[in-house]
């Protein structure tokens, strides 16, 4: 059994509770940092530890923290996102729902670590049922004393609010998430400047995963050291995946980094391989907007050796024959799968997000979409291919935000190592037509 | 101060200023083209994504380019930056995909439009495009919006700049305009078909940069090249009363603000003077207008004429076969 430092109670029943989640342990971190450590003792940990963000990007959290400007008499906040919308990631969902008090505890030790006045938890809208799970958990805390005035005798005032967002993907990336938070259209901003100097309402802000939070606590529990103990190299630590597909054991699982990816799909621990005894054909690894790999790259590595679930593994090879950790959103799919269908569903998906500001997304994603929704209609030609490389060649880098990488890259990818399957797609169009026509208000209505 | 080269020419800039700024100071030659940036609005530009310009220099301290192509309008220059403007290709390219972009549901309607002959999309595509477009989809559409009396939207032209936005939001008093959905769904709004009312309202109008906007009190009276701009101004209460008259013949049929060399407004009027104040004898001339590139109205009509006391207004006459000079 692989390490587990956030779901090491998870089995424990009643732990969604503040009873049993301190019998177990809980709320050490918090004693532990404002009674016998200094904000930046807590800070020097996390670096530490080699903590890296768990949204997506990597970032090394302890960097970031150092980030945050501390101008006298200006508020500072610690924000939280769990706006969790990428496509095939549901690990912050799973922990929250299950151990609400780690986020919370997380909350409070790390607001601690940057002299917080408030954090902020911004929950995506259709997590719903969970948002009344994380009021009941910071009630309870407050009312151990763990949030408010003066916690635990210390001097130190952190209120914590949920914050519940209205259903949008692009309000997961931070500045549009601060939009937001401010009662705002949830637009990315341009950067700089960054939150660290002006985030929300103008303040220094720094904004973290959910699992990024909750990780602090085992981090400050057992010291920094311990934690870039497990993992491997610059990896350090557990990383939550949410696994999904034509997998037989599909679900959220804590993996030590380092793992091999083979052993993550077939062992018995985790995915218990693939469904049906169908064979590997290709994995998302990091969420939908890494790039896809097919099954012979994402075992191994360029050099040969076997790939890791690690961030410098999966992305060893760089975009050519790599792609990223990402989110954790493994995505599995067997030899039935048509990667150009579950392209298309990614296409749609990020055509409805982009938030409209800048011109390359906007227009983009719509275009590309329609393209690949021709091409599965029958109706696709060679040049259509071409052009979608064309057009995620476009938008890739030119964007404000991520979105229009995001965009790009599973486009990018799949053309490149699954080139033939779109082919077969335009040589086969004559299988594949259906009649397309257009309903009264000129929408393309396929029979 | 901080120096930069832009496309091999060099400048000594305050620190502060934009690459942008730093490139129009060199010169036209230089400078990248603009759809959303307006110098007089703050927190315009970095949505339309024509102004991308490649850093091969970060600065003399950190030498290392920046790995994308970035905003010009939004960045600020660092000593010793080198940029690529028209000598990168990967501008060029990228550029070129912007306008595709652009155009792609652009309803391609410039001979209604009243804003052909000065709309900066068209010169955009004349000068960073393609010839050909690579679409065959349906394009957007959307239903025309009436903001009152005096001003027309006409979302289907819109490319989504949030000059207008800005407008409304800096130099009007309430907020009265924003955009609503999202993606290629979205679209400027007044909360819901609201009409604009308040006193400086038609600035929106000098700020679209296309046809999506539009002067009811001159929609479809003229093509922009059969009238002929000439300075004016009065004495008003509410703003400076320095505008554009918009003649043809004895006839105004258009006040507008006064715009730069970049097409972007010097001074914002106020609705009186632009809607209301539509005879010469409400209005000291002051001369010819200076014409910038962003007009099919050539500045050579005006060479001869002199300006002042002894501008005389018939002397303006629009550039014919017969009547031009042919040098």
């Amino acid at each position: 059994m692989g390490k587990k430092l956030l779901l090491a109670y998870d089995h424990v029943p009643g732990i969604k509770g503040f009873e049993v989640y301190r019998a177990n342990g809980g709320y050490k971190s918090v004693e532990k940092a404002v009674k016998t450590m200094s904000p930046d003792a807590v800070v020097e940990e996390v670096k530490k530890s080699g903590l890296r963000g768990r949204g997506g990007a990597g970032f090394p959290t302890g960097m970031k923290w150092s980030f945050l400007a501390k101008p006298e008499g200006v508020a500072r906040y610690l924000v939280c996102n769990a706006d969790e919308s990428e496509p095939g990631t549901f690990k912050d969902r799973y922990l929250m729902s299950r151990i609400p008090h780690i986020l919370v505890e997380g909350m409070i030790t790390s607001g601690f670590a940057l002299g917080a006045t408030a954090g902020y938890i911004y929950i995506r809208g259709e997590y719903f049922y969970i948002v009344s799970i994380l009021e009941k958990a910071i009630e309870e805390a407050y009312a151990n004393g763990f949030l408010g005035k003066n916690i635990l005798g210390s001097g130190f005032n952190y209120d914590l609010y949920v914050h519940v967002g209205a259903g949008a993907y692009i309000c997961g990336e931070e500045t549009a998430l601060l939009e937001s938070l401010e009662g705002k259209r949830g637009n990315p901003r341009i950067k700089p400047p960054f939150p660290a100097i002006a985030g929300l309402y103008g303040c220094p802000t720094v904004v973290n995963n959910v699992e990024t939070i909750a990780a602090v606590v085992p981090i400050i529990n057992d010291g920094g050291e311990a934690y870039a103990a497990v993992g491997i190299g610059k990896s350090a630590g557990t990383k939550l995946i949410s696994a999904s597909g034509h997998i037989n054991k599909p679900g959220v699982y804590e993996i030590e980094m380092g793992i091999t990816v083979e052993d993550f799909i077939y062992s018995d621990e985790y995915c218990g391989g693939i469904k049906n005894g169908k064979k590997l054909k290709a994995v998302v690894a990091g969420g939908s907007s890494v790039p896809i790999l097919p099954a012979d790259k994402i075992l191994t590595t360029p050099s040969g050796e076997k790939r890791l679930m690690s961030y410098e593994s999966l992305a060893d090879g760089g975009f050519a024959s790599g792609t990223m950790l990402g989110s954790g959103g493994f995505i599995v799919m067997d030899e039935t799968a048509s990667v150009v269908e579950n392209l298309h569903t990614f296409a749609r998906f990020y055509h409805h997000e982009s938030c409209g500001q800048c011109s390359p997304c906007r227009e983009g994603t719509g275009w590309m979409e329609k393209i690949l929704h021709k091409i599965l209609d029958g109706h696709g030609t060679m040049e259509d291919i071409e052009l979608l490389w064309e057009i995620q060649s476009k938008i890739e880098g030119n964007t404000i935000c991520p979105l229009g990488d995001a965009a790009a890259w599973p486009v990018a990818s799949a053309i490149r190592h699954f080139r033939s399957e779109f082919e077969e797609y335009v040589k086969n169009s004559n299988n594949l037509k259906k009649v397309r026509h257009y309903d009264s208000v000129n929408q393309l209505v396929s029979a | 101060m901080a120096k930069v080269t832009i496309d091999g020419k060099t400048i000594e800039v305050a620190d502060g200023t934009t690459i942008l700024q730093a490139a129009r100071m060199i010169g036209p030659d230089v400078a990248p083209p603009t759809m959303c940036y307006h110098s007089k609005l703050k927190t315009s530009g970095g949505y339309c994504r024509t102004c991308l310009v490649e850093v091969t220099k970060g600065s003399e301290k950190d030498p290392r380019p920046m790995p994308k192509l970035v905003a010009s309008c939004r960045t600020n220059v660092m000593d010793g930056m080198e940029v690529g403007n028209l000598t990168s290709p990967k501008v060029i390219e990228a550029r070129k995909g912007v306008v595709e972009f652009l155009l792609l549901n652009h309803p391609l309607d410039c001979p209604i439009c009243d804003q052909a002959g000065e709309c900066h999309l068209q010169d955009l595509g004349y000068e960073h495009g393609s010839a050909k477009t690579r679409t065959d989809f349906e394009r957007r559409t959307f239903e025309k919006i009436s903001l009152g009396d005096k001003i027309q939207l006409h979302m289907t032209r819109c490319i989504l700049c949030y000059r207008c936005v800005k407008v409304a939001d800096q130099i009007t008093d309430n907020r009265v305009h924003g955009v609503l959905n999202r993606g290629d769904h979205s679209e400027i709004s007044t909360y819901i078909e609201n009409v604009i009312d308040n006193d400086f309202s038609g600035n929106v109008i000098d700020v679209c940069p296309v046809g999506a906007l539009t002067d009811k009190t001159f929609r479809f009276k003229s093509r922009v090249w059969f009238t002929k701009p000439v300075c004016a101004h009065r004495n008003c209460d509410k703003c400076s009363g320095k505008v554009h008259l918009w003649y043809k013949g004895e006839e105004v049929l258009r006040v507008t603000g006064r715009k730069d060399q970049w097409g972007e407004v010097e001074e914002f009027i106020c609705n009186t003077c632009r809607f209301d104040k539509k005879k010469t004898s409400d209005w000291e001339i002051d001369g010819p207008a200076p014409v910038n590139r962003h007009s099919v109205i050539s500045a050579n009509h005006y060479q001869t004429l002199k300006m002042g006391s002894e501008f005389k207004l018939n002397d303006v006459k629009p550039l014919s076969i017969t009547e031009g000079e042919g040098s």
